[in-house]
């Protein structure tokens, strides 16, 4: 016994629903269309192909893919810790006086526009890390990873960049998670005789799912981030372990060369590396949902309710 | 009353005429080349207030843009660094023509600290350079071009566009005419697989590179040295002589390329012979359909090129770019002339 306007409101908001699944559909067509001519020519092995040589109308997108995950890792390795204590010491810690003030500091960066990112990447952060090569031992210099002149521009830039871009997004979605563990979880590890640290660790174990959300959304971010990316990493793409090394990503490549492809096929290419990325978006967005499905199957709190929301908020 | 009337039939009838000359307002769209956007703009506001009923938008995309925007019809003309390639001009719908309309140059700008001597270069020595062949300072082939300049034995870094764009067209397409190597290895387009060296976007990004890293050499558009006062070397040309690149040296490219210039006016004037003769010295172009659809804006258009190429020239100089010999001029408004405007 439905009332008519109830489905009328059902209908209403699935159909508002279904836009969001055609608009990624369409999205994903569109892309798998336009580069129809570079899929033809190169089928797979442009997943692993390591030339880019537009003279030649050879295109790989094996050193973009690579410049793109290792810059993300490297990124989310640095800025998960930084993150969560960010996170913790907020919403845990810090005195009530000084929350409102970090808080603010952390959307702040948020705020600021990636060129920015860029432009103080290019003249503060790349001088300061190429001193910082300079002074790099020999002895870890022959180590695949500090191999190579010391340019400045190149991966460990990149990801220094990118890790600080991400921390404001990864911190302040954990933060909200944290907040939202309710307050008997912790008066309970206190009644048990927990100490501060271990009442801590009690409420990051609850909040899990929802910080590996909060790291996830950082990773997504870190693999879409162009411009920023772009000014620091030196844009060369040959696939290197060495974090001296000048890189490339998928998204850079994508704002540098599309303006001027010149041909159809080179058109094609790069708008095979959109597909690609959003191929590579679309698994690893699928794998975290997974993680965290898989998470949260033990427990009955539904933690991860909690995520979407922030997400959203974020 | 009727005086009422007769003044408001008066408003009526000069609301009519505002209409009617509003309605011969043309306007034309435009697209390409980032590189000539500043002249062309200058053009577009200057013919503006020459000729007030004349409004053309030129959007500074990318050469690559702007031909495949002409070739799809959403503009009326375009514009690039590099000439339309034959295949490019038989995917257009209409026969489309090239005209020239200022000069731009490619310097070698680099840091090194201590060194004041103006460094002179040759092409095979920048090929080898840009090759990864020659990789120190104080190579050979670097010291014996700069007698008595302290050269220190640190290495190169080749800093290079990240960007497809015109200015690296115009920069591969001299070091392809060098180097034998080069047209081979790496080849001529608006964007290359570079052997050596990392990347920045754009005229900054590679001046912003150079200008901090000591041991870098690249390459930006002479404008983009002159304005922002950054040194940069000279360069041998095929008369053997060693010259910077000047407004003056320049347009002598251009002029030694008159004598034999093809009639659809793609042509390369990198490495040209001739004295005084900037070598890394190139055109940039409009393209226009031979026969637009739209004769009203083929019209306005014809009268703007006109313009651009006889009055417009004198504004270039003051741009950083070079204007075009007379020679040249001269052949493109004969040129011009096979645009159906009826």
């Amino acid at each position: 016994m439905k009332k008519p306007e109830n489905l009328g409101f059902r209908l209403g908001t699935g159909l508002f629903g279904l836009v969001l699944v055609v608009l990624v559909a369409a999205i994903g067509a569109e892309l798998f269309r336009q580069s129809w001519l570079s899929v033809q020519k190169f089928g797979l092995n442009f997943w692993r192909t390591e030339v880019w040589d537009p003279v030649a109308g050879e295109f790989g997108a094996y050193p973009f893919i690579w410049g793109t995950l290792y810059s993300s890792i490297l990124a989310l390795l640095l800025a998960a810790p930084i993150s969560l204590g960010i996170a913790v010491f907020i919403s845990e810690l810090a005195p009530n006086r000084l929350k409102p003030v970090l808080v603010f500091l952390t959307e702040l960066l948020a705020a600021i526009p990636s060129i920015v990112y860029g432009l103080w990447g290019m003249f503060v952060l790349v001088p300061a890390v190429r001193a910082f090569e300079m002074s790099i031992p020999q002895a870890l210099k022959a180590t695949p990873f500090f191999s190579g002149p010391p340019f400045g521009l190149g991966m460990l830039s990149a990801a220094l960049i990118l890790a600080v871009m991400v921390i404001p997004f990864t911190s302040s979605v954990a933060r909200e998670v944290l907040k939202a563990v309710p307050t008997a979880q912790r008066e309970g590890a206190y009644a048990l005789g927990a100490t501060r640290l271990e009442a801590i660790s009690a409420a990051l174990y609850y909040a899990r799912t929802g910080i590996v959300g909060a790291i996830m959304l950082g990773f997504g971010r870190a693999l879409g981030e162009t411009m920023a990316v772009t000014m620091v990493i030196g844009n060369n793409a040959k696939v290197s372990l060495s974090l001296l090394a000048p890189q490339h990503t998928m998204a850079a490549v994508l704002a540098n060369e599309f303006s001027e492809a010149d041909t159809n096929l080179y058109l094609s290419a790069l708008i095979e590396i959109g597909l690609v990325l959003f191929i590579m978006t679309l698994i690893i967005n699928s794998l975290s949902r997974l993680l965290i499905w898989s998470m949260a199957r033990p427990m009955k709190a539904p933690v991860s309710a909690v995520v979407p929301a922030m997400e959203s908020a974020a | 009353m009727t005086r009422k009337i007769k003044s408001g039939l008066a408003a009526i009838g000069v609301a009519t005429l505002v209409a009617g000359a509003a309605a011969q307002k043309v306007q034309i769209q435009g697209a390409g080349a980032t590189f000539p956007n500043p002249i062309y703009q200058k053009w577009i506001s200057e013919y503006n207030k020459l000729h007030p009923n004349v409004e053309i938008n030129y959007q500074s995309l990318g050469s690559g843009a702007g031909i495949r925007q002409l070739t799809a019809g959403t503009v009326f003309f375009g514009a690039s660094d590099g000439p339309m390639t034959n295949e490019q001009l038989q995917a257009a719908p209409g026969k489309v023509l090239h005209f020239p309309m200022v000069l731009g140059a490619n310097v070698p700008v680099y840091n090194l600290p201590g060194v004041n001597a103006e460094l002179k270069f040759t092409g095979p020595v920048l090929a080898g350079i840009f090759l990864g062949k020659i990789t120190k300072w104080n190579d050979a082939a670097l010291t014996k071009l700069n007698p008595g300049v302290n050269l220190p034995g640190s290495d190169i870094t080749v800093v290079h566009r990240s960007d497809s764009s015109g200015t690296t067209y115009i920069w591969v397409d001299y070091l392809s005419k060098v180097s034998p190597e080069w047209k081979m290895k790496a080849g001529v387009a608006t964007q290359v697989n570079w052997p050596t060296g990392v990347g920045g976007k754009g005229n900054e990004g590679v001046a912003g590179i150079v200008t901090q890293t000591p041991g870098s050499l690249g390459y930006v558009e002479l404008v983009y040295a002159l304005q922002n006062k950054i040194a940069y070397g000279s360069v041998q040309n095929m008369g053997g002589e060693f010259l910077k690149a000047t407004v003056d040296s320049v347009t002598a490219a251009a002029g030694a390329a008159a004598g034999k210039m093809p009639a659809d006016f793609r042509v390369s004037i990198t490495n040209a012979p001739g004295k005084g003769v900037y070598p890394i010295s190139s055109f940039t172009w409009i393209l226009l359909y031979e026969n637009p659809k739209d004769k009203t804006q083929s019209k306005a258009m014809l009268d703007f090129m006109k313009w651009a190429l006889a009055d417009g020239q004198k504004f270039a100089a003051g741009l950083g770019y070079a204007p075009l010999p007379e020679d040249v001029v001269k052949l493109e408004m004969a040129a011009l002339a096979k645009i159906k405007v009826s």
